[in-house]
This record gives C-alpha cells, structure tokens and sequence, in this order.
C-alpha cells in the first residue's frame, strides 16, 4: 500500500472550489478533494457516500438520507446535516445544474444533525441522480457561511470530507493532493500523494507517458491517434470504463430555423449522407459506439426501437432531390478541441460533399465557436454533451421548446419546437412508477428520430490509459471524476 | 544623460497609454463572450447564470465605463482581476515571471554568446569551409520552425536516448532543495533554451557575419593594417565593436519580446511561464489577464528600448544623447 500516483491534468483547472466552477478538469481533481451524498456505479444505481442510507416515502415525494457519523471537514470540524442545508442553497446560486436539479424541491430540512429531509413539490423520477460529487459537492458551512463566496481564501486550498487534501498547486506545473490520514473508510485511500501534472501540449503528454514521467493518462488526455499506440506499451493497461454517468454522446446541430436545413428531410439525408462507421473505426479508432438517436444505450429508458439511418448516400441524394436543394451554402463548424474533432470535421465535410451538398468549413477557437452557436451564426455544428444518467436530466433541455434562449451553447440551440416533445419530457420527469416512465421516453425517442432535430453520430468513449500496476483506479459510473480512494498501486 | 532618460520615459507613458486604450478594444474586437466561454465549460448554463458572470466581472456595464475603470486601476498599478482564475492578474503574472525570464534570459544570452562567436569566425575565415558550414548551421535553425525542433528534441533526447526530461520545470515531486534543486532545474531548461536560443543565434550569427564583413573594407581597417596591428587586434577593436552597432539593435528588439515571446516554447516543453498564460488568457477572452500580459510586456519593451540606447553610446561613443 501507498506510493505516488502521477496523473495528466487537461486543461490546467481554472480553480478547484468545485460548488462554484464545474468544468471537467476540476471535478477530476476536486473531486478526490470533495465528495456528494451518493456514487453511482458503473449501471447507475445510487451508493452509500457520505449519506449512508437513505429512503423514499410511499407517494415518492419525500426523500430522507441518513448521514454518515463520524465524518470530518480536512480542518478536523465535524460534517452534520447543516452542511448539506448550506450548500444546497449555496448551489442554487453558484452551480446552474444543481439549480435545475433541485427544481422540484419544496423544502429540504435537517431534524437531526445526522438527517435530511427533502420534500418535493412532486414526483421527479431521476431525483436519486442528482447527488454525484460533482452535480451536489458538500460545502464547509463554517469556512464559507457570512463570506463572499467569490474570494474567500479557501477557493484557493479547499477543503473538503473526501480521501484526498489539497496541498499545492504550482501554477503552470502541477497539483498536489495528499491521502487524508482521517478518512471515515478506515484504511482508505491507499495512495499516499495524488500529482496532477499540467502538460499542455498533446504530443508532449504521450511523451510523459511513454518517458515514464505519469502514470495515467484520464480520458481525453492524448489525441486519440496516439491511444492505439501507447496501449501497446509495455504494462499498459486502457479502459473504457468510468465514463457511464456522463455518457457523452456527440452531434451535429442543425439550425432548424433557417435554410434548407429547415426541411426535415434535408436534416434526414444528413443522417444517411454520413457514415457514422467510417468516423467510429477511423477517426476515433474503433472507440465508441455509433448513436441511434437522442439518448446514449448507457444512460435510462434508452432505446433502439427508432428508424434507423444505416449509410446510404443514394437515399440521401434522392431525398436532397426531392426537397429541390439547389446547392445553396451550409456552413459547417467543427469543435475547436484539437486534432481528432479538426479530422472528424473534414471527414463530415467530405461525405455532405460526396451527396451534393456545398459545404463551407467555418475556422475559429472554442469562444469563437460557442459564441457563433450561442448566437445561433451556424447550419451545422459539432458538439458533445454529458447526459448526467437519466433523459430528464441531460436530453430533454436539447429538444424542449422552453430550452430555446438565445446566448447559451447547451439548451435547444437547433431550435426545434414541438409541443408533442414538451409535453412528453414534461410528464416523462415526474411520472411513476418507472414503467410509466419508459414508455414516454420510448415515444420520445421515436418521434425525434424521426424528426431529426440534431444529427446523432457517436457515443464518445475516452480511454483512460495507465500502467498496469495501478489497480482499481475506476469503480463507479463517474470513474477518474470520482476520486481515487479505492485505487492502489500493485508493488 | 540624466534629461535624456526623463524625457524618454515620459514619452514612454504616452505610449503605454495608447497601446492599453488600442489592446482594450482589440480584444473585445474577437468574437467570444467571456461569460459564455466560462458557462461553456460549466457543462450547464442558464441566463441566470451567463447574467450573474457579466455582473460578477463588469462586463455589463458600458464600453467606455469598463475602460474607465481599467485604466484607473493601471494607474494605481492595479492590473485588475482574472475572471477565469479568480485571482489578481498581477499576482498570476508575477507568480509566472521567474520561470519565463530564466529561459528566455538562458536562451537570450545562448543566442547572443553563440552568435556573435558564429559570426565573428564565419567573417574572419569567409569563403572558407568554416564560413559555409557555419552559415548552413545557422540557416537550418532559422528555417526550421520552432516547435518541429522542439519536437525533434524531445524525441531523441528524451524518448530515444533519454537524457533529458521532456516537460516541466523540475521534476515533481523530487522535493531536491540547495544544488540537487539547481541541477535539476537545469536540466530542464537546457532543451526549451536551446530551442529558442538556436533560432535566435541563426539571426545573430547572420548578422554579425555581414556586418563584419562590410565594416572590414573600410578605410579605418586599412589604416589599422598599416599601422602594423596585429589582427587579432584589429578583428576585436575595430572591426567588431563597429559591427555590433545593428546586432545590438536586433538585441534590443528581441530583448523587449522576451516576456511573452516564447509561447510555443513554452506550450511544448510545459514551461510554466507568461507565454502560456497568455495564450490560455487567449483562448478563454480572459480579457484583464490578456491585456495585464500585453502591458508587462508593453512596459518590458519599452525598458528595453531605453537600455538598447545606452549601450549605444557605451559601444559607439560617438552617439550623442540626442533626444
């Protein structure tokens, strides 16, 4: 037991208070620092985190969770149930997911120090998905309670309950976490230091890789033409696990408003003009999984019970001609996230180009790209977005015409509207029980399949690559964002 | 000497002014809202929130207003907040600045050193085969582009020899204090210096080569000669000195870029230094640390633009401080 764990961190975290700045980085970091009352394993289902129990009532609308005794803050002050009120309503202001999350919240009360009650206004199907460390990150009450949230010093060296503390952070260089001796999961962590390196060039990651200077390389480290020949390293293990809760599934938007793509059997001959294939098998070296529609197959109520767009450039042509597309101009807008998305969008490019489509391939940085998108400046354009585990959590705010606002990147940004959809995400949140549930979602599905708001294309896999040595570094749905108190280093 | 320097730094802040009023509006010229970009990597947004970030950072309020309060804030040498990393941009420049100016100054004095060396034998034996392999030596690390060197370097010495460390500043989590921390160091620096240093030298070395050459046909060399000079005393006290006058000013100019000059170094090698900074400021529209780097940087120029004119006159007396 012990040892060091030496990781790539990509790109360098803007800061690690994880209840105020949610990105990808700082929950992989944070979020061996923090933890939320539940964990989700690898199929979803809720586990003991610092809640130790917990249970519904009869009418699914109050929810009670019995905290975990004997918790401590990293400074040595005890965690108690004024914690969790705290930083509930600490994230309504600062956190916009949990603050849709906890919509259905009527009230949320503390009877004792080691009890919460939540009561909600009604039934919300996913409300046992909402506490992941990094949706509902349990905050200090007594570090941060009567300050400004915005500059209180602990920002900056936070302290949290989890396996891990924070002690260092050289800017441009590395983070340094060191095992927490008070763990409540006695004997846990059993890594002694956590070093996230902060290396911003792709290729000089695999090079610290292959150099033995880090041992893991979290998803998305290196470009994803480097992972088939460092997992061939020797003792190199890679997984594609730890990505299940996210579920990222990648698209195109469509901008429904405008052009021809305004015709849903233009958006349907994308569908068949491109082979999804080709991008699985090439581009991202057979990693992934090709989309059959708005849900990922890893997330609830999927199915593949939709129409089908298997590659077939001549339907796709025959409905272009159908729809009397003269070759008018869509401008397409690749992910500025390096070279496998540039590739992906050339490819895109090409096979639009091949059923007579005349593409115009618009060059900008991620601000420029989302701000183009936000504005709604675009016909077609790249994305991928988490789906949090459950349709009414990370795939109704795509489709829902009450999602159309102009200036955000993540709502309904095609602007497809259809009350049949609204209605349907609407009751699919707070129906029961669970089978009521599925078959609104079924009929979801159907109907945008159809519809082809967006253009489905993968489901993204990230491997993590890693030394062999280091053991049970993944365990739950969530996997490198969730900490590394069950990891351990084979001697 | 003293009024020539008073009125150069005057002017000095009259040019400040103006390049921090032409940055501000440049940047806001991009496209790419700040406040999106941050609630882009949220992986949520609603207008509450994007609302909240433009409040938090005054970027609702007007132009004119913002530019106001900016250029307050320089005058007191508040170089206002970083939206992106919630922490002072003077703090964040100056926690950076160490680590740039040790390479760019290791790289800097490589460049000067060896190209001045390069140039002077290519111009004393020219036309020999000296001369032509200095020359294609130099020309190689001129063409190539910095970042394929680096590469380059990096694979033979830190993946196929394994020599020397690949990225970083020092090797994290060795704690070395005293010497062990000092060679440790530099061995990380001899890569992302020499990489630099060797496009740098390729300019010197090219340059006193001409220079040289062109001073020696001058009359005072003739003379020099035919005073019975030895010719190491002609090369070093007359024929250099008066060739140094255009390397010294391409010094000064280089001298002045070396703050946020060494981006793509940096970016290769992992060096956590202001051209890294800078270029994720870029990216993000983080626009107070943009333009807090643009000013450092502004500032160096500027400092170094008034040492360039003194050693001038230190290198040709003849030069009169003529403001």
């Amino acid at each position: 037991m012990g040892g060091v764990i030496n990781a790539v961190i990509q790109p360098e975290p803007p800061g690690l208070m994880l209840a105020m700045i949610q990105n990808g980085p700082t929950q992989m970091v944070s979020g061996n620092i923090f933890e939320g009352l539940l964990r989700y394993s690898p199929k979803l289902e809720p586990q003991p985190e610092l809640a130790e129990s917990w249970s519904v009532s009869e009418d699914a609308k109050t929810y009670t969770f019995k905290l975990r005794k004997g918790v401590t803050w990293h400074d040595g002050k005890p965690f108690t149930a004024a914690d969790v009120l705290f930083s509930i309503e600490m994230l309504k202001q600062t956190h916009a997911r949990a603050r849709a999350n906890l919509v259905q919240v009527d009230k949320v009360e503390a009877p004792d120090d080691y009890t919460v009650v939540f009561t909600l206004k009604q039934p919300f199907g996913p409300f046992l998905g909402i506490f992941e460390v990094g949706s509902m990150p349990m905050v200090p009450k007594h570090l941060y309670e009567g300050t400004d949230w915005k500059t209180n010093p602990y920002n900056n060296a936070p302290v949290g309950t989890g396996p891990f503390m924070f002690k260092e952070w050289q800017k441009g260089s590395f983070i340094r976490l060191v095992k927490n001796p008070n763990y409540y999961e006695k004997g846990k962590p059993y890594i002694d230091e956590i070093y996230w390196q902060i290396i911003p060039d792709a290729a000089a990651r695999s090079v610290a890789y292959e150099t033995g200077k880090v041992d893991v390389l979290p998803g998305g480290s290196v470009e994803n033409f480097d992972v088939p020949r460092l997992s061939k390293l020797k003792d190199t293990c890679v997984t594609g696990a730890g990505w299940e809760f996210f579920s990222p599934l990648a698209w195109l938007w469509l901008n429904n408003r405008q052009g021809p793509l305004a015709d849903k059997r233009v958006r349907q001959a994308i569908m068949y003009a491109i082979d999804r294939d080709f991008a699985k098998d090439v581009i991202w070296n057979g990693l992934g999984k090709v989309a059959t529609g708005p849900s990922a197959s890893t997330i609830k109520y999927y199915t593949d019970d939709v129409p089908k767009y298997a590659y077939n450039p001549a339907k796709a042509k025959a409905l272009l001609k159908e729809t009397g597309y003269k070759g008018e101009k869509i401008r397409i807008l690749p992910l500025a996230y390096g070279e496998t998305w540039q590739r992906w969008g050339e490819a895109v490019k090409q096979n639009l180009m091949d059923v007579g489509m005349n593409i115009e391939t618009i060059s900008t940085d991620v601000a420029g790209g989302n701000q183009k998108i936000g504005d709604w400046d675009y016909d077609i354009a790249f994305t991928y977005l988490y789906q949090y585990g459950d349709p009414a959590l990370g795939v109704g705010r795509n489709y829902v015409s009450s999602a159309i606002a102009k200036g955000q990147v993540f709502n309904n940004v095609e602007g497809y509207s259809n009350p049949e959809i609204d209605k349907l995400f609407a009751d699919g949140a707070v129906a029961t029980p669970d089978s009521k549930r599925k078959e609104i979602y079924d009929k979801a599905q159907k109907i945008l399949v159809e519809d082809v708001p967006v253009a489905w294309m993968l489901e993204l896999q990230f491997p993590t690559i890693m030394r062999c040595k280091v053991k049970n570094l993944i365990t739950t749905g969530i996997g490198v964002n969730d900490g590394f108190k069950d990891a351990w280093l084979d001697k | 000497m003293l009024s020539f320097v008073a009125q150069r730094v005057v002017k000095g802040v009259i040019v400040l002014l103006a390049i921090v009023v032409l940055n501000f509006f440049l940047i806001r010229l991009a496209p790419g809202d700040p406040a999106v970009v941050m609630a882009g990597e949220a992986g949520a947004s609603d207008q509450v929130f994007v609302q909240q970030l433009r409040e938090k950072f005054g970027l609702d309020k007007p132009l004119p207003e913002q530019l106001f309060i900016y250029v307050k804030g320089i005058a007191t040498l508040d170089l206002g907040f970083s939206f992106r990393q919630q922490a002072p941009v003077s703090k964040l420049i100056m926690e950076r600045l160490p680590a740039t100016l040790l390479l760019t100054l290791t790289a800097f004095a490589i460049s000067l050193v060896l190209g001045v060396l390069f140039g002077t034998f290519a111009a004393r034996f020219a036309g020999t085969l000296l001369d032509t392999a200095i020359t294609i030596f130099a020309l190689i690390f001129y063409a190539m582009p910095i970042f394929w060197v680096a590469l380059m370097g990096i694979l033979l010495f830190s993946v196929t020899v394994d020599w020397l460390p690949s990225f970083g500043y020092e090797t994290v989590g060795a704690n070395f204090t005293g010497f062990a921390h000092v060679i440790d160091v530099a061995k990380h620096l001899i890569m992302p210096a020499m990489t630099l240093g060797l496009f740098f030298m390729a300019t010197y070395t090219r340059m006193t080569r001409a220079s040289m050459l062109e001073v020696k046909r001058l009359d005072f060399v003739k003379t020099a000669r035919a005073k019975g000079l030895s010719d190491g005393v002609i090369q070093r006290r007359h024929v250099l000195r008066n060739a140094l006058l255009p390397v010294v000013t391409l010094a000064g100019v280089h001298a002045g870029t070396l703050i946020g000059g060494a981006v793509i170094t940096e970016t290769v090698f992992a060096w956590p230094g202001i051209g890294r900074l800078m270029y994720d400021a870029l990216l993000q529209r983080d626009y107070n640390l943009l333009l807090g780097v643009f000013v450092t940087c502004s500032i160096m120029v500027l400092i170094f633009n008034l040492i360039t004119d003194l050693v001038y006159r230190l290198v040709d007396p003849r030069i009169e401080f003529a403001a």
